[in-house]
């Protein structure tokens, strides 16, 4: 037996060194073949404009390392997002009040998804494509599709408190509070041990519902704030703009390390890996590169990754084994 | 087998008193519970006395775990009563169980595995008040104040994923103890433990009882509960049995108490043949796993291959089956030379391997009988156009199943997995005679078969090996391979340490050399 740390805690800290350092490399990387890349307006753009899919990120790893998964969030960011504006532009408000209606609006879309799985037994990808689909749909049916431009000025002003740009600055909160609650709140242990095994947690006397629509609702209010963010940068709102992030989103929190069989995941992961895909796509555009390529790029990484990862634990078998004998 | 005349014996079955005539720690009185037409528990009694280990013994389907459940308040009995020190419940609630003490250890453990020990140990922490400061300093020291009360040191900040099934058993008792528990029930705590681990096991139960707190273990483990338990009962068919302290039993009796029959427990006459050797292995080695393996298996007879796991058993017999092909030696099947590959060879050439997990390995547990049956032959099935020929399908099948194996079944288009254990292991032994083979490797066949299926199963391959089949028998339960096999070679790192003639040898003696 391994003494002191344990293999999974090594193997996930090599994990994110590894991911860590396949980041400075693609950086350097990018930077020799771009000089404009390390420029510091370009990491400004580019933390800004990845900060919205870190938002959702947050949400979604919280759902993940639950042992379910969410398809529906990008859908919840519409339509909160939608509502949210809606309401701005016909009452007025501030700052304040758009925060509320969004953690509102989408916690409750999320929770939905938590009483449908809980309720009817169902698996969470199905529920959740169910609901991003109906969401999405109501959302085109009931706005015809029509784009929301005129917003009001205070929403769409630059804010930079402390010279941070508000998206990262609504980021890095949403992150924070996200690693404190999955590792310094009861309720976020808990979490993890539902995704470890959800009958030991039905068992030790946790309230899987209670604790299924926290995650869901998580995931919910997350994209809620993702979707207000999302506006306040592009001073509109479309309705199908943040269609298809999901994937992305997803795409990263898996490469940062969380397991979609559950239990497994961190904050830090998560970053990683939208680090990751952020300065590859950014990188890859600066060269002159089409957008229509991302999609080939993303998927290359990703399968990297998971090979790694099964490589590396076929090894691990393979000298338990011969241990053993 | 015959049927055999078990009246109850008197303790026990009437109103149970305790050794010193006060009333019993935890008392189940006259408990019924019914599930739609099917009678679960009838008229069952259960007195557990303070700090004492008993045990709970029955084939699998006798009511244990419906018993289990009631005490744990997960199901309301129909009638009948549970006492807790001598306060009467008609509705138990799962809470009030364990306020009470009663901490249930499923068999699945129900541990985390990506939580550290000392984070599972206190996991309670987190679910009394989910939403505060976890404080793993507070969670570390309950845990810290639970090892030393058991006398048991385990690596508290290792995830449970990664330690040994043994270990987290003990994590599993760990945690009970930290949720104040006074009786402890272990349901099949032994299944998946080797010898070692077992009797590191009993110690801690043994620790428990000096603690003051009770155990019930629930078990078909005879010899466990011969060597543990103070009393033990008896459960059948839904029914109590009796109650009876374990010194007045010796282990036959409780297996004839257990069933309702009596056991043939003499060893076989030895064999001797003049046929050629089914199955030869000269100096076979693989580094790291065995050195200079050698022996013989002739038609019809038994050879039982012993060891502890770690020993090479199963790393020999999956060789022999191609799935771990040696670096010396060499293997004969009927006088030829053979080299396998993979299994596919080693089914060719007439071996057949029934492995020692069958739920993960033997069985495609969702699909049905008929198509666990014909899985392994499907090539020999074909017809014309490389179809599968229904008729050809139905009849082996119908041989195999129900006319060799009598499996207990109506219909062979049920999943396997709603078979008893023994019957699942009857429909892995189908799947591999249907391959025709001549010789059978039977590895561990009876790990979680309770006893009456067992003496089932050895009665089909005592069938087999009398139509001529060469049986390679590996187990780690030693009075197993004494009554079962005509030979017995024990392995022990690696090597074969010694031949033993069954009629010449004592089980202690066997276990002093698998043990050794």
């Amino acid at each position: 037996m391994p003494n002191d740390t344990s293999f999974l805690k090594r193997a996930f800290r090599r994990h994110e060194i590894q991911i860590a350092a396949i980041v400075v490399l693609m950086a350097i990387f990018f930077s020799a073949l771009s000089p404009g890349f390390l420029s510091v307006s370009n990491l400004t753009t580019l933390l800004e404009s990845y900060s919205v899919m870190a938002i959702m990120a947050a949400g979604l790893l919280v759902v993940l390392i639950s042992g379910g998964i969410d398809i529906s969030f990008a859908a919840i960011a519409a339509v909160t997002q939608y509502l949210v504006a809606t309401i701005l532009v016909q009452m007025g408000g501030n700052w304040l009040v758009a925060f509320a209606l969004a953690v509102i609006f989408g916690g409750l879309l999320g929770a939905v998804n938590a009483l449908l799985i809980y309720y009817l037994q169902a698996l969470s990808v199905i529920v959740t494509i169910s609901t991003m689909t109906f969401y999405f749909a109501i959302l085109m049916f009931v706005t015809d599709g029509e784009s929301i431009y005129d917003l009001p000025d205070w929403f769409t002003a630059t804010i930079a408190p402390l010279g941070i740009p508000f998206p990262v600055a609504v980021a890095a909160f949403v992150l924070i509070i996200t690693a404190f609650v999955l590792n310094r709140l009861s309720i976020g242990r808990q979490i993890y041990g539902l995704g470890g095994n959800l009958e030991g947690a039905k068992r030790m006397g946790c309230n899987i519902l209670g604790l299924q629509c926290f995650v869901y609702g998580y995931s919910g209010v997350t994209a809620g704030i993702a979707g207000l963010v999302q506006a306040h940068r592009v001073e509109e709102v479309v309705p199908n703009a943040l269609i298809g992030r999901e994937l992305d989103v997803l795409a990263a929190v898996v490469l940062g390390g969380a397991s979609l069989q559950g239990g497994i995941g961190t904050v830090t992961g998560a970053i990683l890996g939208i680090v990751l895909l952020a300065i590859v796509q950014n990188g890859l555009t600066l060269l002159g590169v089409s957008s229509y390529s991302f999609g080939f790029v993303t998927g290359i990484i990703i399968l990297a990754s998971v090979s790694a990862t099964a490589i590396a634990a076929k090894r691990q078998q393979k000298r338990t084994i011969g241990n053993v004998a | 087998m015959t049927d055999g005349s078990n009246s109850p014996q008197q303790q026990g079955n009437g109103t149970p008193t305790t050794a010193k005539g006060e009333a019993p720690f935890i008392e189940m009185r006259g408990i019924s519970k019914r599930f739609g037409g099917v009678r679960a528990l009838q008229d069952v009694n259960l007195s557990i006395h303070a700090a004492e280990i008993h045990s709970l013994a029955g084939e699998n389907g006798c009511g244990k775990s419906t018993l289990i459940k009631v005490l744990s308040g997960i199901h309301m009995p129909d009638e009948g009563q549970v006492i807790l020190e001598g306060k009467a419940h008609n509705h138990l609630t799962p809470d009030a169980s364990q306020r009470f003490g009663v901490q249930i250890i499923y068999q699945d453990l129900s541990l985390f595995p990506n939580l550290t020990v000392a984070e599972n140990i206190s996991f309670r922490h987190h679910v009394e008040t989910p939403v505060r400061l976890a404080n793993r300093n507070v969670m570390r020291k309950q845990a810290q104040a639970v090892m030393d009360r058991l006398k048991v040191s385990l690596p508290l900040d290792e995830l449970v994923g990664t330690l040994p099934i043994a270990t987290r058993q003990l994590v599993a008792i760990c945690r009970a103890l930290a949720a104040d528990a006074r009786l402890v029930v272990m349901d099949e705590p032994t299944a998946s433990l080797s010898h070692q681990e077992v009797e590191g096991l009993l110690a801690v139960v043994h620790e428990l009882k000096r603690q003051k707190i009770a155990s019930l273990f629930v078990s078909h483990r005879l010899d466990e509960v011969m060597d543990i338990a103070e009393r033990v009962t008896v459960m059948r068919d839904g029914r109590n049995f009796g109650t009876y302290p374990v010194s007045e039993l010796d282990r036959r009796r409780l297996g004839e108490l257990i069933t309702g029959h009596v056991f043939d427990s003499s060893v076989k006459p030895p064999f001797s043949s003049e046929a050629a050797p089914a199955l030869e292995v000269r100096d076979l080695s693989c580094t790291g796993q065995y050195t200079g393996i050698s022996f013989e298996v002739r038609p019809g007879e038994i050879l039982g291959l012993t060891g502890r796991m770690g020993s090479g058993r199963t790393e020999l017999a999956l060789s022999l089956f191609g799935m771990n092909p040696p670096d010396s030696g060499e293997i004969r099947v009927n006088g030829k030379s053979v080299q396998f590959h993979n299994n596919r060879e080693a089914i060719r050439q007439g071996i057949a391997y029934v492995s020692e997990d069958r739920l993960s390995l033997g069985l495609v547990m969702p699909q049905t009988i008929a198509d666990n049956t014909v899985i392994s032959v499907l090539n020999r099935l074909t017809g014309r156009l490389g179809l599968i020929d229904g008729a050809r399908r139905a009849q082996t099948i119908e041989h195999w199943i129900f006319k060799e194996l009598r499996v207990k079944t109506k219909t062979a288009d049920r999943p396997v997995q709603q078979l008893s254990g023994g019957n699942q292991q009857r429909v892995v032994l189908a799947k591999w005679l249907a391959t025709d083979p001549r010789v059978l490797i039977l590895d561990s066949p009876t790990v979680g078969v309770d006893i009456g299926a067992k003496a089932g199963i050895f009665q089909v391959v005592d069938a087999l090996a009398a139509r001529g089949l060469a049986i390679l028998l590996i187990s780690d339960e030693a009075d197993e391979v004494l009554h079962q096999s005509h030979r017995i070679l024990v392995m022990r790192s690696g090597k074969i340490v010694g031949a033993y003639d069954p009629n010449r040898t004592t089980e202690n003696q066997l276990r002093e050399a698998i043990y050794a």
